[in-house]
């Protein structure tokens, strides 16, 4: 296995077009060493991408919103309270991936490319409407997070391609956002069901919704049906009943040793509710903290 | 299969070793340095037994690659005392009879220690949840969550 | 002394003193099984069956062995062959003959000089398989039309034209069950089902060997049992036993699981084909949990016979269990344990043990007992809702006493099951109010404890101070028990007694550290090693006194002349004579030896509050008891360690812990993300009641502590369910997928 450190995106791209074999990014490595521990994948090449300057950085943009560098790992979002303010949902998402440990290393984009639709920090990216930038051999170019997962393990990036930055828009005025997820245990399992709201109000009204759903099919789902059942609500119960209906509805799930269909089919219309009423006490300002809600 | 220089701080001694790219720093904390404190429990991540910090993060250093280490400041259990004087720590775990076998210890030694270097008041259940990765199978936890504890409430006062 | 009397007495049992090897753990200086390092030292890496069920064609090794760096390679051609009984079934697990029998059986091995090489060279290993059909589950292994695993395999027992699967079968009981059904106003009877669960002890399995063409050899590893690894591993290789030494590590961790051999062996066949150099073998996680023992699982008819009053009339128990591919599933150990708290006139039981293309089974705390509890005092709580009555009344009322005929026959010695219910009863968990989708259930649990081949010495050095040698290793401050036990004999302090846990050249052959026995048998014969010494001391001083030795008596760490000659010298210290010793007559020590008996039982009661989520499913503890009989503590903190340990053990069996395989036979959770033992979060506090009724049969009235603990947690979650959300669960785990699927089911 060859080892490059690149210390610019361009160098790496190089290295990534001209690889041979199988290649890996190195950020975290929280998925890629377990990988290559249990011989799921050998690689042949192995990119660290922790050498170019800025990975690390959280940066406020001119908009309000804000820049996230592939290197930054769930421990570091935790103790950004500016970020952690703003975009509480996408911090407990990524603070739910496994231990206090793997915090320390696992990040962002990691857990986006791994392609898994159980990654916890997925859904609330997605549900945030948050980009990604990427540079590859064609050049740079901006993706919705919910266009990067391809499928179970595979992204649609192409080759020579990867990810230089997470970019969140403004959080703006009354907005809240919250990510739930169920584990049978209360820490280091994977998400058997995930579920992430982001709404914004007007009065007790909400005006702008995103839902989204993870573990739930064989990428991470943006669920529109479930953001127009509480669009023009007030949380409403007929409007809870109805978010739980839609989150249910889109559920196509497989069982396995995780859950059942039937299990992750219920338990999304759950998660669905509890996550909302969450972001809904965010956005009228309450703060409400704790990944274990 | 060549092999990288690597050059690094542990236990605040500079040490160099040569590492094989795939190697983990576990396996070069082990096999290249003689510091066979920190375990292998799992390989993966999942049990928290070979807990170090790096750069005073706290991470599994299973899944941290040796080649990655250049530069860095690594702490292990083997740097937890200062010479003959233990860390409060170390004592109330022998005191509260916080392990039985003593394989998982030094993982959840060095993991409170930096709990309590970053929350020096930490409720039952902030410690319930920073240790919650790293898995005890003797004690059922009851008394290294008492040690961890116990051990805060006495830095709290000596400080 | 009386024995009531002894605690009043007692300067360093029953105190909470530093272990003696707590400097090392917090330090990590101490050594287990993968710590250790020797000059030359090779690594090994085990081929492993993907397939479940699979006749081996052929094994080609060739490119293997072509990599530079390899020193050996070997596969089943490379054992003696003849083996029978037993030592085959050690043999064929250790390795795969003509047929890999399970998902991560091992067909080779190979050594090299770094680990990575070894990773490399045993992918290089080629492996043609013939896939069979396979079967996992026991019920579907005990049908007559199901693969079959092994011919011949059954024993003795087994009657003409049971399926071939069924290896071992037993009936036992007393009375007349049908007239004691007769007699009952309620009859129920319903199936219970465990799945398979690992002791799941953090440290992976490790160790290392050396072997020479001479037939000399030694190994390091982590064992629980370190005579037992030698006894096995010199029949699996037809190797002279005391040719072998065998030092233990420190463990991390056994539970019962590093009772036996599994990859041990192959570390001196490789050392032997490698000239003699040492190999280390570290297994991964998922080797441990593919290819070490875990637990049976058990499927269980259990039919019980009440009163109205809840007097219980009689009692059936049909067990079928799964130890894997070999016999030895625990089900007497099930049996015998299902209905040993109650007093029972009618009770018959019967059981199957069944093979499965499972890895082999191995002990696990108290093993047999938690399944036989879990369908057992299930059926009993579910009969006490039918009637009406309180499940600690309907206990107390049938609760075995001293005396009393047990349910698989002996008559119970001194036993504290009524102390263990009523401390049970009086503990302010009992009355905690509970809210809406709250519920608490009790169960009791039951193990015999056991005292076994035991061989121990003792010696007092030149200053006075003292060394115990055991031959079982410490998994969880035994070296703490026994150097207070020893200390309180000789009236030394604690401080001056070290206990050391010595390799096979040292003593006579140990049983391993199971069974609850390690601070019964091993303290035992360590107090009666040191009374040995101590009549040694009288002797010395007896003689410089110039009297007899009768006339001394042996008080706080100094010989004391008594009766006639009482005051007539100043008392000789422990010091004093042991300064003088190699004037005196030479070395003083003390040893004993043999299979201890004297052994006391352990009950336990639980009781734990949970709360069920009932749009999840998921199951939270809010608080857990655990009351059980120690007979005398002699380190609190540890017995303490153990009742929590066993519970929280428990608790993961109840709750989320199973082996669950693929339709091709495939463990699918062989990592501790999937194979979800309790986690700290997961947990409040568990409180503990240490009851004490002494036995008689052990100088400090030890029962044995270790087993019982993670017995009643299985019923007593699936009891505390029911109280929560009125399902009740007969299928463990009961994990938030099950629970909420029957909660739904009783929605309608």
């Amino acid at each position: 296995m060859k080892f490059h450190s690149p210390t610019s995106f361009a160098e790496a791209v190089v290295l990534a077009q001209n690889s041979e074999g199988v290649l890996r990014y190195l950020a975290g490595g929280t998925d890629v060493l377990v990988q290559m521990r249990a011989g799921i994948v050998t690689p042949d090449e192995l990119i660290d991408l922790k050498k170019i300057p800025g990975v690390f950085d959280i940066t406020r943009t001119a908009e309000g919103g804000w820049t996230i560098g592939v290197g930054v790992s769930g421990a570091q979002l935790g103790a950004h309270a500016e970020l952690c303010a703003d975009w509480p949902g996408v911090v407990d998402g990524m603070e739910l991936v496994g231990s206090t440990q793997v915090q320390g290393r696992a990040t962002l984009v990691g857990n986006l490319c791994n392609g898994s639709p159980a990654a916890d920090s997925v859904p609330g990216m997605v549900a945030a409407g948050a980009t990604v930038s990427i540079t590859g051999p064609e050049g740079d170019r901006i993706l919705a997070i919910e266009d990067i997962p391809a499928g179970p393990g595979r992204t649609n990036l192409t080759k020579g391609e990867m990810i230089t930055a997470i970019n969140l828009p403004p959080r703006g005025e009354n907005g809240g956002d919250c990510y739930l997820r169920f584990i049978p245990r209360t820490e280091m399992d994977i998400a058997v069901v995930g579920c992430a709201v982001n709404l914004r109000l007007d009065g007790d009204t909400i005006t702008e919704a995103r839902v989204s759903l993870g573990a739930v099919a064989p990428t991470v789902l943006l669920v529109q049906d479930a953001a127009d059942a509480i669009i023009g609500t007030t949380l409403d119960d007929e409007a809870v009943a109805n978010l739980m209906a839609a989150a249910s509805a889109a559920c196509n799930p497989i069982s396995d040793k995780r859950g059942t269909i039937e299990f992750r089919t219920d338990v999304a219309g759950v998660l669905a509710k509890r996550a909302a009423k969450f972001a809904y006490a965010r956005a009228k300002g309450e703060v409400i903290k704790g990944t274990h809600l | 299969m060549s092999k990288i220089h690597v050059q690094t701080i542990v236990n605040r001694d500079p040490v160099e070793f040569l590492a094989d790219p795939r190697e983990t720093l576990l396996d070069c904390l082990r096999d290249h340095l003689g510091l066979t404190g920190s375990k292998e429990g799992c390989g993966t991540g999942d049990c928290g037994a070979c807990s170090v910090t790096v750069d005073g993060t706290l991470i599994s250093s299973c899944l941290m690659l040796g080649v990655e280490a250049g530069g860095k400041s690594i702490e292990t259990i083997e740097g937890m005392a200062q010479g003959e004087d233990l860390h409060p720590l170390q004592r109330k775990f022998i005191e509260h009879a916080a392990f039985q076998c003593g394989y998982c210890t030094p993982g959840i030694l060095v993991a409170a220690k930096n709990l309590l270097e970053k929350n020096p008041s930490p409720t039952e259940t902030e410690v319930r949840y920073w240790l919650a990765g790293n898995l005890c199978r003797c004690t059922g936890y009851d008394k290294i969550i008492r040690a961890v504890m116990d051990a805060a409430e006495e830095m709290r006062g000596a400080a | 002394m009386a024995k009531d009397d002894l605690s009043t007495h007692l300067k360093y049992v029953g105190t909470r003193p530093d272990r003696p090897d707590g400097l090392d753990k917090v330090t990590g200086r101490a050594r287990y099984g993968a710590d250790i390092a020797a000059a030359g030292m090779l690594h090994a890496a085990v081929v492993r069956s993907p397939h479940a069920h699979a006749r081996i064609i052929k094994i080609d090794t060739s490119k293997a062995e072509a990599v530079a760096g390899v020193k050996a390679v070997v596969t089943r051609a490379d054992f003696p062959t003849g083996l029978t009984g037993e030592d085959w079934n050690l043999q064929e697990n250790t390795m795969a003959g003509d047929k890999a029998l399970y998902d991560g059986h091992a067909v080779a091995a190979v050594a090299a000089t770094t680990s990575l090489l070894a990773k490399e060279a045993a992918e290089l290993v080629e492996v043609e398989y013939e896939i069979l059909p396979h079967v996992t589950d026991v019920d579907e292994a005990i049908k007559p039309d199901a693969p079959v695993i092994r011919e011949g395999a059954a024993d003795a027992s087994v009657p003409e034209g049971m399926p071939a699967n069924v290896v071992k079968y037993m009936e036992f009981g007393h009375g007349d069950i049908e007239a004691g059904f007769a007699e009952a106003d309620l009859v129920m009877e319903n199936t219970y089902k465990t799945e398979a669960t690992h002791q799941g002890y953090i440290e992976p399995q490790a160790c290392m060997g050396q072997l020479g063409k001479d037939g000399k050899g030694e190994m390091w590893v982590s064992t629980q049992g370190h005579w037992y690894i030698r006894k096995m591993s010199a029949a699996v290789l037809g190797l002279e036993a005391s040719q072998l030494r065998v030092t233990p590590s420190e463990i991390g961790g056994g539970f019962g699981g590093k009772t036996t051999i599994f990859m041990e062996p192959l570390s001196l066949a490789l050392s032997k084909k490698a000239g003699g150099r040492p190999v280390k073998i570290v297994m991964s996680r998922a080797e441990v949990l593919r290819a070490t023992g875990p637990t049976a699982s058990a499927s269980m008819d259990v039919k019980i016979g009440m009163k109205k009053d809840g007097t219980l009339t009689a009692a059936r128990a049909e067990f079928r269990m799964q130890g894997g591919a070999f016999p030895g599933a625990p089900v007497d150990m099930a049996l015998y344990c299902a209905f040993a708290a109650y007093k029972l006139p009618n009770v018959e039981h019967i059981g199957y043990d069944v093979l499965a293309n499972r890895p082999k089974c191995a002990a696990y705390r108290a093993p047999g007992s938690p399944m036989g509890a879990f369908a057992a005092e299930s059926l009993l709580d579910e009969m006490c809702h039918k009637l009406g009555l309180d499940p600690l009344e309907v206990r107390k009322k049938n609760a075995v006493r001293e005396g009393d005929k047990s349910s698989y026959g002996p008559k119970f010695g001194s036993i504290g099951l009524i102390e263990t219910l009523d401390a049970l009863e009086n503990h302010p968990n009992m009355q905690a109010p509970l809210g809406p989708n709250q519920g608490r259930g009790i169960a009791t649990g039951y193990w015999f404890n056991h005292g076994g081949e035991t061989s121990v010495s003792m010696a007092i050095s030149e200053d006075g101070t003292a060394q115990v040698s055991v031959g079982t290793p410490d998994i969880g401050g035994s070296r703490a028990s026994i150097a207070l036990m020893t200390a309180e004999a000789l009236g030394i302090p604690y401080e001056n007694v070290r206990v050391n846990v010595v390799e096979t050249g040292a003593l006579g052959v140990n049983e391993p550290t199971h069974g609850s026995r390690a601070t019964f048998a091993s303290g035992k014969a360590a107090v009666e090693s040191t009374n040995q010494a101590i009549a040694e001391m009288c002797r010395r001083a007896a003689a410089e006194w110039g009297i007899a030795p009768e006339a001394v008596e042996w008080r706080d760490g100094a010989a004391h002349p008594a009766g006639p000659n009482a005051g007539d010298f100043p008392p000789m210290s422990i010091q004093e004579i042991a300064v003088k010793m190699g004037e005196t007559g030479g070395p003083i020590s003390g040893h004993h030896e043999g299979n201890l008996d004297g052994v006391g039982a352990s009950f336990g009661a639980h009781a734990v509050d949970v709360e069920v989520d009932p749009e999840t499913g998921r199951t939270t503890i809010l608080r857990y008891l655990v009351v059980q009989d120690a007979g005398r503590a002699i380190h609190p903190a540890y017995v303490e360690g153990q009742y929590q340990g066993g519970a929280v053990q428990g608790i993961g069996w109840a709750l989320n812990e199973e082996y669950i395989y693929d339709d091709k036979g495939r463990l699918q959770n062989p990592v501790f993300l999937d194979y979800r033992i309790p986690v700290a979060s997961d947990l409040p506090m568990i409180d503990t009641v240490i009851v004490e009724v002494p036995n008689p049969g052990h100088p400090y009235g030890v029962r044995g502590v270790g087993e019982t603990g993670i017995t009643p947690p299985l019923p007593a979650l699936a009891n505390a369910i029911q109280n929560a959300v009125g399902v009740r669960m007969r299928d463990l785990p009961m994990s938030p997928v099950k629970v909420l699927a029957a909660i739904k089911a009783q929605n309608g």
